[in-house]
Protein backbone atom coordinates (compact mmCIF):
# COMPACT_ATOMS: atom_id res chain seq x y z
CA UNK A 1 0.00 0.00 0.00
CA UNK A 2 1.39 3.09 -0.98
CA UNK A 3 2.36 5.77 1.63
CA UNK A 4 1.51 9.40 0.73
CA UNK A 5 4.16 12.04 -0.65
CA UNK A 6 3.72 14.76 -2.15
CA UNK A 7 6.76 16.95 -3.90
CA UNK A 8 7.10 20.48 -4.17
CA UNK A 9 10.08 21.75 -7.04
CA UNK A 10 10.40 25.33 -7.47
CA UNK A 11 13.10 27.09 -9.91
CA UNK A 12 15.14 29.85 -7.93
CA UNK A 13 17.59 30.63 -10.43
CA UNK A 14 19.23 28.07 -11.93
CA UNK A 15 18.80 26.03 -9.19
CA UNK A 16 15.62 24.28 -8.26
CA UNK A 17 14.88 23.91 -4.65
CA UNK A 18 13.14 20.47 -3.74
CA UNK A 19 11.11 19.58 -1.15
CA UNK A 20 9.35 16.40 -0.57
CA UNK A 21 7.09 15.22 1.71
CA UNK A 22 6.73 10.86 3.13
CA UNK A 23 4.13 9.35 4.76
CA UNK A 24 6.02 6.38 6.80
CA UNK A 25 6.13 5.54 10.35
CA UNK A 26 10.10 5.43 10.60
CA UNK A 27 9.70 2.79 13.44
CA UNK A 28 12.74 2.76 15.64
CA UNK A 29 11.90 -0.88 16.69
CA UNK A 30 12.36 0.53 20.33
CA UNK A 31 8.49 1.37 20.98
CA UNK A 32 6.13 -0.26 22.38
CA UNK A 33 2.67 -0.73 21.36
CA UNK A 34 -0.51 -0.47 23.41
CA UNK A 35 -0.37 -4.17 24.01
CA UNK A 36 3.07 -3.68 25.64
CA UNK A 37 4.88 -5.65 22.84
CA UNK A 38 7.88 -4.20 20.59
CA UNK A 39 6.80 -2.69 17.21
CA UNK A 40 8.98 -4.23 15.00
CA UNK A 41 11.74 -1.92 13.12
CA UNK A 42 10.10 -0.34 9.92
CA UNK A 43 11.86 2.69 8.06
CA UNK A 44 13.25 4.04 4.81
CA UNK A 45 16.80 3.41 4.20
CA UNK A 46 17.03 4.41 1.02
CA UNK A 47 15.97 7.44 -0.93
CA UNK A 48 16.65 8.51 -4.69
CA UNK A 49 16.01 12.02 -5.97
CA UNK A 50 16.19 11.94 -9.70
CA UNK A 51 16.53 14.82 -12.48
CA UNK A 52 14.56 14.24 -15.52
CA UNK A 53 15.49 10.31 -14.74
CA UNK A 54 18.91 10.75 -14.11
CA UNK A 55 19.97 10.05 -10.56
CA UNK A 56 21.24 13.58 -8.95
CA UNK A 57 20.89 12.20 -5.01
CA UNK A 58 21.36 8.81 -3.47
CA UNK A 59 20.40 8.98 0.47
CA UNK A 60 20.50 6.30 2.62
CA UNK A 61 18.88 6.92 6.24
CA UNK A 62 18.00 5.59 9.80
CA UNK A 63 15.05 5.36 11.74
CA UNK A 64 16.78 8.35 13.46
CA UNK A 65 15.09 10.21 11.16
CA UNK A 66 11.79 11.22 12.20
CA UNK A 67 8.46 10.10 11.39
CA UNK A 68 6.46 11.21 8.27
CA UNK A 69 9.84 12.38 6.77
CA UNK A 70 10.31 15.67 5.56
CA UNK A 71 13.54 16.85 3.38
CA UNK A 72 15.00 19.42 1.27
CA UNK A 73 17.30 19.29 -1.74
CA UNK A 74 18.83 21.40 -4.40
CA UNK A 75 19.26 20.54 -7.76
CA UNK A 76 21.37 22.94 -10.35
CA UNK A 77 20.93 23.57 -14.09
CA UNK A 78 17.21 22.67 -13.88
CA UNK A 79 14.63 24.66 -16.15
CA UNK A 80 10.96 24.84 -15.41
CA UNK A 81 9.09 21.89 -16.24
CA UNK A 82 12.14 19.46 -15.86
CA UNK A 83 10.91 16.65 -13.91
CA UNK A 84 11.61 15.90 -10.54
CA UNK A 85 11.43 11.83 -9.29
CA UNK A 86 12.13 10.88 -5.33
CA UNK A 87 11.81 7.58 -4.29
CA UNK A 88 12.34 5.61 -1.27
CA UNK A 89 12.85 1.70 -0.26
CA UNK A 90 11.86 0.67 3.12
CA UNK A 91 13.64 -2.17 5.05
CA UNK A 92 10.71 -4.58 4.71
CA UNK A 93 11.47 -4.08 0.71
CA UNK A 94 8.31 -1.73 0.13
CA UNK A 95 8.66 1.25 -1.97
CA UNK A 96 7.36 4.47 -3.15
CA UNK A 97 7.84 7.37 -5.70
CA UNK A 98 6.28 10.53 -6.96
CA UNK A 99 6.91 13.00 -9.82
CA UNK A 100 6.39 16.79 -9.83
CA UNK A 101 7.76 18.96 -12.58
CA UNK A 102 9.65 22.28 -11.42
CA UNK A 103 7.78 24.98 -11.47
CA UNK B 1 23.18 33.55 24.89
CA UNK B 2 24.61 32.58 28.36
CA UNK B 3 25.68 28.58 28.58
CA UNK B 4 22.58 26.91 30.16
CA UNK B 5 23.83 23.86 32.36
CA UNK B 6 22.24 20.86 32.44
CA UNK B 7 20.24 21.74 35.46
CA UNK B 8 16.18 21.69 34.92
CA UNK B 9 16.11 25.02 37.38
CA UNK B 10 18.39 27.01 35.73
CA UNK B 11 16.68 26.19 31.96
CA UNK B 12 13.11 26.94 34.02
CA UNK B 13 13.94 30.36 34.42
CA UNK B 14 14.34 30.69 31.16
CA UNK B 15 11.23 29.41 30.16
CA UNK B 16 9.25 31.40 32.41
CA UNK B 17 9.46 34.02 29.57
CA UNK B 18 5.88 34.48 28.33
CA UNK B 19 5.14 31.52 25.90
CA UNK B 20 2.96 33.43 24.05
CA UNK B 21 5.74 36.37 22.90
CA UNK B 22 7.37 34.43 19.70
CA UNK B 23 9.80 36.83 19.91
CA UNK B 24 11.22 36.18 23.48
CA UNK B 25 10.37 32.46 23.36
CA UNK B 26 13.26 30.40 23.69
CA UNK B 27 11.85 28.24 21.04
CA UNK B 28 10.45 30.62 18.16
CA UNK B 29 13.30 29.17 16.50
CA UNK B 30 12.59 25.27 17.10
CA UNK B 31 8.86 26.55 15.83
CA UNK B 32 9.67 28.00 12.49
CA UNK B 33 12.07 25.66 11.71
CA UNK B 34 9.89 22.91 12.34
CA UNK B 35 6.60 23.99 11.01
CA UNK B 36 8.86 24.83 7.68
CA UNK B 37 9.69 21.10 8.28
CA UNK B 38 6.31 19.46 8.83
CA UNK B 39 4.45 17.02 6.80
CA UNK B 40 1.49 19.45 7.45
CA UNK B 41 0.19 18.82 3.27
CA UNK B 42 -0.10 15.27 3.23
CA UNK B 43 -2.74 16.31 6.07
CA UNK B 44 -4.53 18.55 3.80
CA UNK B 45 -3.81 16.80 0.73
CA UNK B 46 -5.92 13.65 2.40
CA UNK B 47 -8.24 16.05 3.78
CA UNK B 48 -9.54 17.75 0.78
CA UNK B 49 -9.70 14.00 -0.44
CA UNK B 50 -12.42 13.43 2.25
CA UNK B 51 -14.38 17.18 1.83
CA UNK B 52 -15.40 15.56 -2.01
CA UNK B 53 -15.35 11.94 -1.49
CA UNK B 54 -19.32 10.73 -1.18
CA UNK B 55 -20.51 9.24 1.98
CA UNK B 56 -23.23 8.41 3.84
CA UNK B 57 -26.91 7.44 3.20
CA UNK B 58 -27.40 10.49 1.17
CA UNK B 59 -23.86 9.55 -0.87
CA UNK B 60 -22.69 12.94 -1.25
CA UNK B 61 -19.70 14.86 -0.70
CA UNK B 62 -18.93 17.84 1.59
CA UNK B 63 -18.94 19.89 -0.75
CA UNK B 64 -21.73 21.66 -0.69
CA UNK B 65 -21.38 22.44 3.17
CA UNK B 66 -21.83 25.92 4.21
CA UNK B 67 -19.32 27.27 6.81
CA UNK B 68 -20.21 29.96 7.09
CA UNK B 69 -19.51 32.45 3.84
CA UNK B 70 -22.03 30.42 1.87
CA UNK B 71 -22.03 26.49 0.16
CA UNK B 72 -18.62 25.53 -0.62
CA UNK B 73 -16.55 28.48 0.14
CA UNK B 74 -13.72 27.45 1.99
CA UNK B 75 -11.45 30.37 2.10
CA UNK B 76 -12.21 32.81 4.79
CA UNK B 77 -14.22 30.14 6.59
CA UNK B 78 -12.13 29.00 9.05
CA UNK B 79 -11.27 32.56 10.40
CA UNK B 80 -14.79 33.70 10.59
CA UNK B 81 -15.53 31.23 13.04
CA UNK B 82 -16.86 30.25 15.65
CA UNK B 83 -20.14 31.70 14.60
CA UNK B 84 -23.77 31.53 15.06
CA UNK B 85 -25.73 29.55 11.82
CA UNK B 86 -29.33 30.00 11.41
CA UNK B 87 -30.24 26.61 10.39
CA UNK B 88 -28.78 24.97 13.91
CA UNK B 89 -29.49 28.04 15.62
CA UNK B 90 -26.59 27.95 18.16
CA UNK B 91 -22.62 29.13 17.88
CA UNK B 92 -20.43 26.34 16.40
CA UNK B 93 -16.45 26.13 15.80
CA UNK B 94 -15.24 24.71 13.28
CA UNK B 95 -15.41 20.57 13.88
CA UNK B 96 -19.00 21.16 15.26
CA UNK B 97 -19.99 22.61 11.58
CA UNK B 98 -18.45 19.83 10.03
CA UNK B 99 -20.22 17.57 12.17
CA UNK B 100 -23.24 19.15 11.32
CA UNK B 101 -22.92 18.85 7.55
CA UNK B 102 -22.27 15.02 8.14
CA UNK B 103 -25.21 14.95 9.78
CA UNK B 104 -27.35 17.30 7.39
CA UNK B 105 -25.84 17.29 3.98
CA UNK B 106 -24.60 13.58 4.03
CA UNK B 107 -27.72 11.79 6.31
CA UNK B 108 -24.72 10.02 8.68
CA UNK B 109 -25.71 9.35 12.36
CA UNK B 110 -24.13 11.86 14.66
CA UNK B 111 -23.16 8.21 16.49
CA UNK B 112 -21.66 7.15 13.47
CA UNK B 113 -19.47 10.59 12.34
CA UNK B 114 -18.11 10.97 15.95
CA UNK B 115 -17.42 7.60 16.36
CA UNK B 116 -13.65 8.39 15.70
CA UNK B 117 -13.07 11.87 15.97
CA UNK B 118 -9.20 11.79 17.44
CA UNK B 119 -7.30 9.87 15.64
CA UNK B 120 -3.69 8.55 15.92
CA UNK B 121 0.02 8.59 14.47
CA UNK B 122 -1.31 5.67 11.53
CA UNK B 123 -4.43 6.83 10.95
CA UNK B 124 -5.93 11.03 11.15
CA UNK B 125 -9.23 11.11 12.24
CA UNK B 126 -11.91 12.58 9.40
CA UNK B 127 -12.13 15.55 11.66
CA UNK B 128 -8.16 15.93 11.93
CA UNK B 129 -7.59 15.66 8.07
CA UNK B 130 -10.69 18.00 7.07
CA UNK B 131 -9.70 20.48 9.79
CA UNK B 132 -6.24 20.71 8.25
CA UNK B 133 -7.50 21.08 4.73
CA UNK B 134 -10.22 23.72 5.95
CA UNK B 135 -8.06 25.83 8.13
CA UNK B 136 -5.18 25.99 5.84
CA UNK B 137 -7.50 27.18 3.44
CA UNK B 138 -7.52 30.42 5.32
CA UNK B 139 -4.26 31.02 5.76
CA UNK B 140 -2.82 34.23 5.84
CA UNK B 141 -6.39 35.89 6.75
CA UNK B 142 -7.01 37.62 9.71
CA UNK B 143 -9.15 35.91 12.07
CA UNK B 144 -12.74 37.58 13.12
CA UNK B 145 -14.56 35.38 14.85
CA UNK B 146 -18.31 36.22 15.05
CA UNK B 147 -19.39 38.43 17.73
CA UNK B 148 -22.26 40.21 16.64
CA UNK B 149 -25.19 38.45 17.13
CA UNK B 150 -26.58 37.69 20.33
CA UNK B 151 -26.15 34.35 20.91
CA UNK B 152 -22.16 35.05 19.70
CA UNK B 153 -21.98 36.99 22.64
CA UNK B 154 -23.55 34.89 24.72
CA UNK B 155 -21.08 32.24 23.60
CA UNK B 156 -17.95 34.12 24.18
CA UNK B 157 -19.21 35.10 28.01
CA UNK B 158 -19.72 31.55 28.65
CA UNK B 159 -16.50 30.61 27.59
CA UNK B 160 -14.80 33.32 29.85
CA UNK B 161 -17.22 31.97 32.74
CA UNK B 162 -15.62 28.58 32.27
CA UNK B 163 -12.48 29.73 31.62
CA UNK B 164 -12.33 30.45 35.17
CA UNK B 165 -14.84 27.93 36.74
CA UNK B 166 -13.22 25.82 39.03
CA UNK B 167 -14.72 22.38 38.99
CA UNK B 168 -14.26 18.41 39.22
CA UNK B 169 -12.29 16.27 41.85
CA UNK B 170 -9.84 18.36 42.00
CA UNK B 171 -10.99 21.96 42.14
CA UNK B 172 -9.77 22.96 38.61
CA UNK B 173 -10.24 25.34 35.69
CA UNK B 174 -8.73 26.33 32.97
CA UNK B 175 -7.15 29.64 34.80
CA UNK B 176 -5.33 26.92 37.20
CA UNK B 177 -3.01 26.76 34.80
CA UNK B 178 -3.84 29.14 32.49
CA UNK B 179 -4.53 32.20 34.60
CA UNK B 180 -1.26 33.62 35.53
CA UNK B 181 1.81 34.74 34.13
CA UNK B 182 5.21 32.86 34.52
CA UNK B 183 3.68 29.68 35.18
CA UNK B 184 5.32 26.01 33.15
CA UNK B 185 4.80 22.53 33.16
CA UNK B 186 8.46 21.34 32.77
CA UNK B 187 9.76 22.67 29.81
CA UNK B 188 6.50 24.49 28.25
CA UNK B 189 5.70 27.86 29.00
CA UNK B 190 1.99 28.31 30.13
CA UNK B 191 0.26 31.03 27.79
CA UNK B 192 -2.40 32.86 29.39
CA UNK B 193 -4.76 32.53 26.65
CA UNK B 194 -7.48 35.22 27.54
CA UNK B 195 -4.69 37.96 26.49
CA UNK B 196 -4.25 38.80 23.04
CA UNK B 197 -0.48 38.48 23.52
CA UNK B 198 -0.97 35.14 24.00
CA UNK B 199 -3.71 34.20 22.69
CA UNK B 200 -2.68 35.26 19.15
CA UNK B 201 0.43 33.46 18.23
CA UNK B 202 -1.20 30.40 19.28
CA UNK B 203 -4.99 30.26 18.29
CA UNK B 204 -3.70 31.61 14.32
CA UNK B 205 -1.55 28.22 14.41
CA UNK B 206 -4.67 25.57 15.22
CA UNK B 207 -5.13 23.03 13.90
CA UNK B 208 -1.83 21.22 13.84
CA UNK B 209 0.64 18.79 13.52
CA UNK B 210 1.42 17.66 17.13
CA UNK B 211 5.34 16.61 16.53
CA UNK B 212 5.69 14.10 19.49
CA UNK B 213 2.10 12.42 18.71
CA UNK B 214 2.94 12.38 14.53
CA UNK B 215 -0.52 13.61 14.33
CA UNK B 216 -2.95 16.19 13.05
CA UNK B 217 -4.69 18.13 16.69
CA UNK B 218 -7.76 19.88 16.97
CA UNK B 219 -9.12 22.38 19.10
CA UNK B 220 -12.41 20.42 20.06
CA UNK B 221 -8.84 17.41 21.00
CA UNK B 222 -7.29 20.41 22.85
CA UNK B 223 -10.36 20.82 24.56
CA UNK B 224 -11.04 17.32 25.25
CA UNK B 225 -7.28 16.53 26.52
CA UNK B 226 -7.27 19.39 28.54
CA UNK B 227 -10.67 18.73 30.84
CA UNK B 228 -8.75 14.74 30.56
CA UNK B 229 -5.95 16.56 32.65
CA UNK B 230 -8.51 18.24 34.89
CA UNK B 231 -10.39 14.89 35.85
CA UNK B 232 -12.85 16.68 34.74
CA UNK B 233 -15.92 14.55 32.92
CA UNK B 234 -15.73 14.38 29.22
CA UNK B 235 -17.13 17.25 27.26
CA UNK B 236 -19.77 15.90 24.47
CA UNK B 237 -17.65 16.54 20.63
CA UNK B 238 -18.51 20.15 19.64
CA UNK B 239 -20.73 20.59 22.62
CA UNK B 240 -21.47 24.22 24.09
CA UNK B 241 -18.67 23.87 26.63
CA UNK B 242 -16.34 23.58 24.08
CA UNK B 243 -17.37 25.74 21.67
CA UNK B 244 -17.82 28.38 23.94
CA UNK B 245 -14.05 28.08 25.02
CA UNK B 246 -12.64 27.90 21.02
CA UNK B 247 -14.74 31.25 20.81
CA UNK B 248 -13.63 33.03 23.84
CA UNK B 249 -9.66 32.24 23.27
CA UNK B 250 -10.26 32.93 19.47
CA UNK B 251 -11.88 36.42 20.01
CA UNK B 252 -9.15 37.04 22.44
CA UNK B 253 -6.76 37.13 19.63
CA UNK B 254 -9.04 38.65 16.94
CA UNK B 255 -7.61 40.02 13.86
CA UNK B 256 -4.29 38.07 14.50
CA UNK B 257 -3.24 36.40 11.08
CA UNK B 258 -4.11 32.94 10.25
CA UNK B 259 -0.79 31.29 10.01
CA UNK B 260 -2.09 27.28 10.21
CA UNK B 261 -2.16 24.86 10.05
CA UNK B 262 1.06 24.70 12.29
CA UNK B 263 2.98 22.59 14.43
CA UNK B 264 2.74 22.03 18.34
CA UNK B 265 5.11 20.20 20.35
CA UNK C 1 28.86 -6.67 -15.23
CA UNK C 2 32.48 -5.93 -15.82
CA UNK C 3 35.60 -7.12 -13.21
CA UNK C 4 36.67 -3.98 -12.26
CA UNK C 5 33.26 -2.47 -11.56
CA UNK C 6 32.32 -5.90 -9.48
CA UNK C 7 35.55 -5.30 -7.53
CA UNK C 8 34.78 -2.30 -6.45
CA UNK C 9 31.09 -2.68 -5.06
CA UNK C 10 32.90 -6.21 -3.56
CA UNK C 11 35.72 -4.14 -1.90
CA UNK C 12 33.31 -0.99 -1.02
CA UNK C 13 32.27 -1.72 2.61
CA UNK C 14 32.04 2.08 3.21
CA UNK C 15 30.31 4.79 1.06
CA UNK C 16 33.79 6.97 0.77
CA UNK C 17 34.92 4.22 -1.22
CA UNK C 18 32.07 3.98 -2.96
CA UNK C 19 32.21 7.15 -3.75
CA UNK C 20 35.70 7.11 -4.95
CA UNK C 21 35.12 4.31 -6.97
CA UNK C 22 31.66 6.10 -9.09
CA UNK C 23 34.55 9.27 -9.32
CA UNK C 24 36.79 7.01 -11.06
CA UNK C 25 34.54 6.17 -13.47
CA UNK C 26 34.02 2.61 -12.23
CA UNK C 27 30.32 2.76 -10.66
CA UNK C 28 26.98 3.65 -12.58
CA UNK C 29 24.48 5.57 -10.32
CA UNK C 30 22.28 2.68 -10.09
CA UNK C 31 25.48 0.86 -8.48
CA UNK C 32 25.29 2.83 -5.48
CA UNK C 33 21.80 2.09 -5.21
CA UNK C 34 22.34 -1.49 -5.70
CA UNK C 35 24.99 -1.32 -3.31
CA UNK C 36 22.41 -0.76 -0.51
CA UNK C 37 22.58 0.38 2.86
CA UNK C 38 25.58 0.74 4.72
CA UNK C 39 24.94 -1.56 8.06
CA UNK C 40 28.24 -1.40 9.36
CA UNK C 41 28.17 2.73 9.65
CA UNK C 42 24.09 2.97 10.26
CA UNK C 43 24.58 -0.02 12.87
CA UNK C 44 27.28 1.52 15.08
CA UNK C 45 27.04 2.57 18.33
CA UNK C 46 29.55 4.82 19.30
CA UNK C 47 30.16 7.78 17.14
CA UNK C 48 33.89 6.65 16.89
CA UNK C 49 32.53 2.92 14.87
CA UNK C 50 29.81 5.17 12.54
CA UNK C 51 32.92 7.35 11.27
CA UNK C 52 34.69 4.48 10.91
CA UNK C 53 31.94 2.69 8.87
CA UNK C 54 31.47 5.93 7.00
CA UNK C 55 35.63 5.58 6.17
CA UNK C 56 35.76 9.01 8.11
CA UNK C 57 37.97 8.36 10.83
CA UNK C 58 39.84 11.42 11.39
CA UNK C 59 37.88 14.27 9.86
CA UNK C 60 39.50 17.62 9.85
CA UNK C 61 37.31 20.49 11.44
CA UNK C 62 35.95 22.74 8.46
CA UNK C 63 34.54 25.69 8.95
CA UNK C 64 32.66 25.72 5.31
CA UNK C 65 30.55 23.29 6.87
CA UNK C 66 27.51 25.05 7.64
CA UNK C 67 25.02 23.24 10.06
CA UNK C 68 21.41 25.33 10.72
CA UNK C 69 19.64 23.87 13.93
CA UNK C 70 17.79 25.10 16.63
CA UNK C 71 19.77 25.82 19.51
CA UNK C 72 16.34 24.52 21.82
CA UNK C 73 14.15 22.11 20.53
CA UNK C 74 10.92 21.72 22.16
CA UNK C 75 10.64 18.00 21.49
CA UNK C 76 13.13 15.71 20.48
CA UNK C 77 10.91 13.72 17.74
CA UNK C 78 11.18 16.47 15.05
CA UNK C 79 14.71 18.28 14.91
CA UNK C 80 15.08 20.12 11.67
CA UNK C 81 18.77 20.08 10.77
CA UNK C 82 20.02 22.25 7.78
CA UNK C 83 23.52 21.33 6.57
CA UNK C 84 25.04 23.43 3.42
CA UNK C 85 28.84 22.47 2.32
CA UNK C 86 30.99 25.37 0.71
CA UNK C 87 33.79 22.66 0.19
CA UNK C 88 34.58 22.01 -3.32
CA UNK C 89 33.69 18.57 -4.61
CA UNK C 90 31.72 17.88 -2.13
CA UNK C 91 30.96 14.27 -2.98
CA UNK C 92 28.42 13.50 0.36
CA UNK C 93 27.05 15.06 3.78
CA UNK C 94 26.12 12.70 6.97
CA UNK C 95 24.13 13.86 9.58
CA UNK C 96 25.12 12.11 13.20
CA UNK C 97 23.54 12.80 16.45
CA UNK C 98 26.64 11.58 18.79
CA UNK C 99 24.28 10.70 22.03
CA UNK C 100 21.44 8.93 19.99
CA UNK C 101 22.29 5.04 20.67
CA UNK C 102 22.94 4.47 17.09
CA UNK C 103 24.57 8.15 15.61
CA UNK C 104 24.64 7.55 12.00
CA UNK C 105 21.00 9.44 11.23
CA UNK C 106 21.70 9.96 7.63
CA UNK C 107 23.96 9.87 4.52
CA UNK C 108 23.31 12.02 1.15
CA UNK C 109 25.55 11.16 -2.08
CA UNK C 110 25.81 13.78 -4.58
CA UNK C 111 26.06 13.28 -7.76
CA UNK C 112 26.69 15.40 -10.68
CA UNK C 113 23.68 18.37 -10.55
CA UNK C 114 23.15 18.04 -7.26
CA UNK C 115 24.38 20.53 -4.64
CA UNK C 116 25.35 19.73 -1.42
CA UNK C 117 22.37 20.91 0.97
CA UNK C 118 20.60 18.89 2.57
CA UNK C 119 17.60 19.57 5.52
CA UNK C 120 15.93 16.84 7.40
CA UNK C 121 14.41 15.94 10.30
CA UNK C 122 16.00 13.68 12.64
CA UNK C 123 15.28 12.03 16.30
CA UNK C 124 17.19 12.78 19.09
CA UNK C 125 17.13 10.98 22.35
CA UNK C 126 18.47 13.79 24.73
CA UNK C 127 20.19 16.99 24.26
CA UNK C 128 23.46 16.39 22.02
CA UNK C 129 25.92 17.73 19.83
CA UNK C 130 25.03 17.42 16.12
CA UNK C 131 27.68 16.33 14.00
CA UNK C 132 28.03 16.75 9.95
CA UNK C 133 30.42 14.99 8.08
CA UNK C 134 31.18 15.96 4.45
CA UNK C 135 33.09 13.67 1.95
CA UNK C 136 34.88 16.56 -0.10
CA UNK C 137 38.21 16.21 -2.77
CA UNK C 138 38.67 12.77 -1.38
CA UNK C 139 39.29 13.77 2.09
CA UNK C 140 36.42 14.21 5.19
CA UNK C 141 35.48 17.04 6.95
CA UNK C 142 33.96 17.80 9.99
CA UNK C 143 31.87 20.69 12.03
CA UNK C 144 29.76 20.21 15.29
CA UNK C 145 26.41 22.33 16.64
CA UNK C 146 25.22 21.60 19.53
CA UNK C 147 21.22 21.28 20.15
CA UNK C 148 19.14 21.17 23.50
CA UNK C 149 16.28 19.05 23.34
CA UNK C 150 14.00 19.72 26.18
CA UNK C 151 11.16 18.23 28.03
CA UNK C 152 7.92 20.14 27.80
CA UNK C 153 4.30 19.91 29.45
CA UNK C 154 0.96 18.80 28.33
CA UNK C 155 0.27 19.51 24.71
CA UNK C 156 -1.04 22.58 23.08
Amino acid sequence: MAEPMKIRATLKGDAADVRVLMGHPMETGQRKGPDGKIIPMHFIQEVTVKLNGKIVIEGQISQAVSRNPVFSFRVKGAKAGDRIEIGWVDNKGDKNSSTTAIA
Amino acid sequence: MRRIAGSVLLAGAAMAAPAGAQQQSPYAEYQRMATESAPIELYEIAGEELWKKKQGPKNVSLEACDLGEGPGVLKGAYTHLPRYFADADRVMDLEARLLHCMMTLQGRSREEATKRVFGNADKGSEMELLSAYVAGQSHGLPMRPGNAHAKEKASIELGRKLYFHRAGPWDFSCASCHGEEGKRIRMSGLPVLFKPEYAKPLMSTWPAYRVSTSKIVTLQWRMNDCYRQMRMPEPAFGSDTTVSLIHFMTAAAEGVVYRGPGIKR
Amino acid sequence: MDRNRRTALKSAGTAGALAAAFAAGLLRPQDLLAAGWNKDAFGSKSLADALKGLGAANPADSKDIVIDAPQIAENGAVVPIEVTSNLPNTRSIAVLIEKNPFPLAAKFDFLEGAMPYVKVNVKMGESSNVRVVAEAGGRHYTAVKEVKVTIGGCGG
